[in-house]
């Protein structure tokens, strides 16, 4: 239960604000902002208590105006909500606004959008499509009225779960039903096998998945274990909504955000980490922060200095990332030195301001100390994208910020402990330099190992005119003739020698072939070659199976299959020492028996041209199946017969 | 290695490699006398020519005692042998010829009866594999080469071993070997041969049109044999020799380790010198006749050796 609430809140949060900052907004000079933070997934919000208090205890109660039409100036009135029924009561008890709602006839819901210039309204419409109208004294009443009307809406929409099978002799962890559900979703295959077999009775579960564990080892493992990257957009690039009638720039800030703005911007993470809660706010930090990204926004450096002045802490944000410059010398130092880098220094054009490129086509002159306030667009581009390549460090879901940046401080800790072994990673710079400096030409010959050919006697293997000198014997097979040779080798050298003289005498015999013959060579070629094709087939790779309907094809194949698993079953029961074994068998065998028939069927229901292919196919079928019904009743009579008082077959 | 693409700049070009049988002693008992097949032959060999004037023919001699390259149709040496009475080709290829049969007379030497009289299959067939080899590492362009059998003697079941591992190295090429029997019984080597490497297998019926049958089936080049249907036999002999005594047999021992086929059961297999440990006996199901630990009963060619009997019989 307490699960279910936690999906539900979790789901109805999607636009939940917990607190919202006012600054007045003075053009064009400052800005203020208006901070809003999101916990996506989370229930808890640090500075929304009362809120949650209420969605905890089912009961809301707001002031509101309940409006029948639009029109309709509205009976003020004090709306409450339970988790059951919606009940409105206007301050004057005389008029007739009235409205006691169950939750059961409310639809749906839709209200006015914050950023609008309407009022706040919320509609909330019922079976008989109907609506009731009620209007908010602010928009913060509207998203907490709007939140629980959806929260109870969800929890009714719900359907139950459906109870699972559990098997009497496993204990199943979910994933694992999981797993097999999604291994028979996938393979139709094995999903018929299951249903003939597990559900008929014949195997029970734990049977038919035992032979089956690879496949189950592999899906498990499939499943993902990957961590999902940052978005490659660059996020902390967020823009503000502003509220026009109210002169407010409001960001979202979600702990997505924040972790992905503490990864790439080292500095403004220690700064959370050390200034918050002990000096300033979080709103305050974040007030700060960007602030400073609108200066940098505006690429006023003159301005930035001037407020950095000001404003400590401020400062730091516009500063340079001093842990970010820090770390890149760190990197530059390790960098490999058989790296080929040609750069040319006039072509480094990306330390300059807009890639060198100015307006006006006068170079500005920079003053240094503004230097330290500039910062280009390349840079926060490069840093973002080596921050979404190096992946997510932290990988849970978090609540609120302090946990996001302790994590990721956790984090960089382990990864800097780890680093610090720097002995090994310079003897493997070492090694790889001087794998890379190896000059080929001057290296020795690299002989591969090959595995020597071993055969003990050669001659033996090889030759063996001479082993079989006295041998007498022909083909061994089917007696078939020998040439009968009854010449001496004198005589058959020089009667081949007398045939080339004479052709070369003669030349060739006038037509080389008669007529008759080559004619009657030709028939009885495209006669054969005809026939085989209509018999086997055109294709000398097709097997009879591909020429029977398909219905047939994959009847037989199923059968294959299933007596294949059937046999395996079988064959793996014996020999047969428990009497769950000797149930077992007397199962298989049965099922087995049943297979005859069927096969019977398909004999008899395939068109009389492909009978005899099929009987082919399906004798070995019939021979397997005989063979383990024959032990099957061999076993059974040595059974009856050696324990004759125990008919039962007890062991 | 495996065969370098072949560079074909025409879909019908032939590299045809003939191992020609000059096995005095089957030519000398055989119902088609020699210089009628001879006159087939290079009939033969002259329409393949004309057929593409990219096509090469090189024939090597099948002889008893020794094999020898015979004719390359793209050498310029054949000018030599003028012969107003037939093609130039084939003049120099009768020159050869009888050259080469002086020659394998003065290797023969005295042999006990009995023995089958089979000729020197293997050597000419590791010849053909050799220059095939040299014509896929000469870099110009070339046809995919075939090999053509026109086999006449009965096997000599002491080439198995040689006979298999060309076959087996032609497979590893995609070198097809087609085969033409015209001697009296089956040759299980050719049926093999051509099986594994993918050619075509025959044996003709009718051998005074020994002419049309080679033009008919044996001159089908290698692009065209997707679309041009050749007879398929109907089974394959897949018998093999056994290694200690070379007879064909078709049930035997084979060690584990290596797979030497052996007909009787031995206690070291004589190619890689395992030792087989004691015999245990036991009685399985299909009747095999015995199990032992190191070696398996197996029976040679089971698929197709059944369809062959029933053939035969």
């Amino acid at each position: 239960m307490h699960l279910l609430n936690l999906i539900l809140q979790t789901s109805s949060f999607g636009v939940f604000t917990s607190s919202r900052l006012f600054f007045p907004l003075r053009l064009p000079a400052t800005f203020s902002f208006a901070l809003q933070i999101f916990p996506s997934r989370s229930t808890i919000s640090f500075s929304h208590y009362n809120i949650h208090k209420t969605m905890a205890s089912g009961l809301v109660t707001k002031r509101a105006k309940y409006k029948t039409t639009i029109k309709d100036p509205g009976t003020p009135g004090h709306l409450r909500m339970t988790l059951e029924k919606i009940l409105f009561m206007p301050h004057n008890p005389k008029s007739a606004g009235k409205l006691d709602v169950e939750f059961r006839y409310i639809k749906g819901q839709k209200h006015t959008k914050e950023g609008s210039n309407k009022p706040p309204w919320l509609n909330l419409t019922n079976n008989q499509n109907g609506s009731f109208i009620f209007e908010f004294e602010n928009y913060s009443d509207l998203q907490d009225c709007r939140d629980f009307v959806g929260k109870v809406l969800a929890k009714s929409g719900e359907v139950s779960e459906k109870p699972t099978v559990a098997y009497p002799d496993e204990q199943l962890s979910a994933a694992e039903m999981e797993l097999r559900i999604k291994l028979l979703q996938e393979d139709s295959e094995l999903q018929k096998l299951h249903k003939q077999f597990v559900l008929s009775g014949v195997l029970t579960e734990a049977e038919f998945w035992a032979t089956r564990k690879k496949l189950l080892d592999r899906e498990a493992s499939k499943k993902m274990k990957q961590r999902l990257g940052f978005k490659s957009a660059m996020v902390s690039d967020i823009k503000p909504s502003t509220d026009g009638r109210t002169n407010k720039v409001t960001f979202n800030l979600t702990p997505e955000i924040i972790l992905q703005i503490f990864a790439e911007k080292p500095a403004v993470h220690r700064a959370f980490l050390s200034y918050v809660p002990n000096k300033m706010s979080e709103r305050n930090f974040w007030t700060k922060y960007f602030r400073a990204e609108y200066l940098h926004s505006t690429k006023n450096s003159i301005a930035a200095a001037a407020e950095a002045a000001e404003d400590e802490e401020l400062a730091v944000f516009l500063k340079q990332d001093d842990i970010l410059a820090s770390e890149a010398r760190k990197k530059i130092r390790r960098v490999d030195p058989t790296l080929d880098m040609e750069a040319d220094e006039g072509d480094d054009y990306t330390h300059l301001p807009d890639h060198g490129i100015f307006r006006d086509g006068n170079k500005e002159m920079t003053e240094s100390q503004n230097e330290l306030y500039k910062r280009t667009l390349s840079q926060d581009i490069n840093r973002h994208a080596a921050v979404v390549l190096e992946g997510r460090a932290v990988d849970a879901e978090f609540e609120d910020t302090k946990a996001v940046a302790e994590a990721l401080a956790q984090s960089k800790r382990e990864s800097s402990n780890k680093g610090e072994s720097d002995g090994d990673t310079s003897r493997e710079r070492l090694d790889r330099l001087s794998r890379m400096t190896e000059i080929e030409d001057l290296q020795g010959s690299n002989n591969l190992p090959l595995a020597p050919l071993c055969i003990k006697d050669p001659r033996d293997y090889f030759d063996s005119q001479q082993a079989n000198a006295l041998r007498t014997s022909g083909d061994a097979l089917g007696g078939t003739e020998q040439i009968k040779c009854s010449l001496s080798i004198l005589e058959v050298y020089s009667s081949l020698r007398e045939s080339i003289s004479s052709i070369k005498a003669m030349g060739w015999k006038e037509p080389i072939v008669k007529p008759e013959a080559a004619h009657q060579v030709f028939d009885a070629l495209t006669n054969s070659i005809s026939n085989t094709k209509h018999n086997i087939g055109k294709n000398p790779q097709e097997s009879v199976l591909d020429r029977l309907p398909r219905k047939t094809k994959e009847e037989l194949l199923h059968i294959w299959t299933s007596i294949l698993e059937l046999l395996k079953h079988f064959w793996a029961s014996y020999p047969i020492t428990t009497s769950y074994l000797y149930a077992k068998v007397n199962r298989l065998k049965d099922a087995m028996s049943n297979i005859y028939p069927q096969l019977e069927e398909i004999k008899g229901s395939v068109p009389s041209e492909f009978r005899h292919q099929v009987s082919l196919l399906v004798r070995p079928m019939h021979q397997a199946l005989d063979a383990a019904i024959q032990h099957y009743e061999a076993s059974m009579q040595k059974r009856s017969t050696q324990s004759g008082e125990k008919p039962n077959g007890y062991v | 290695m495996a065969s370098a693409p072949s560079k074909l700049y025409a879909d019908d070009v032939n590299l045809v490699v003939v191992l020609l049988d000059t096995n005095p002693f089957f030519w000398s008992s055989s119902s088609l006398s020699f210089s009628q097949s001879l006159s087939h032959v290079l009939a033969f060999f002259n329409a393949i020519l004309t057929l593409n004037q990219l096509n090469q023919v090189v024939v090597i001699a099948t002889g008893y005692n020794s094999c020898d390259y015979i004719f390359d149709s793209a050498s310029d040496l054949n000018r030599c042998f003028e012969n107003g009475r037939m093609p130039v080709m084939s003049s120099s290829l009768l020159q050869k010829l009888e050259e080469f049969l002086i020659k394998d007379e003065q290797l023969s030497k005295e042999e006990a009866e009995g023995r089958i009289k089979s000729s020197l299959f293997s050597g000419s067939l590791s010849m053909a594999l050799c220059y095939i080899q040299r014509v896929f590492r000469s870099g110009a362009l070339h046809p995919h080469p075939r090999i053509l059998c026109l086999q006449g003697s009965p096997d000599g079941p002491e080439q198995y071993v040689a006979i298999m591992n060309a076959i087996f190295s032609a497979q590893r090429s995609e070198v097809p070997i087609d085969s033409c029997y015209i001697g009296a019984q089956n040759s299980a080597f050719l049926q093999q041969a051509s099986y594994i490497t993918g050619g075509v297998h025959h044996k003709p019926q009718n051998l005074d049109g020994l002419f049309q049958y080679l033009m008919t089936i044996f001159a089908t080049d290698l692009h065209s044999r997707s679309f041009i249907h050749l007879p398929k036999p109907v089974g394959v002999d897949f018998r093999a020799s056994c290694f200690c005594h070379k007879n064909t047999i078709d049930m035997g021992y084979i060690c584990s380790v290596c797979l030497s086929i052996f007909c009787k059961h031995h206690k070291k297999c004589s190619t890689c010198g395992y030792e087989f440990k004691e015999v245990i006996s036991s009685t399985i199901f299909g009747g095999c006749v015995g199990q032992k630990r190191g070696a398996k009963c197996v029976i040679a060619g089971w698929g197709f050796c059944i369809s062959h009997h029933e053939f035969l019989c």
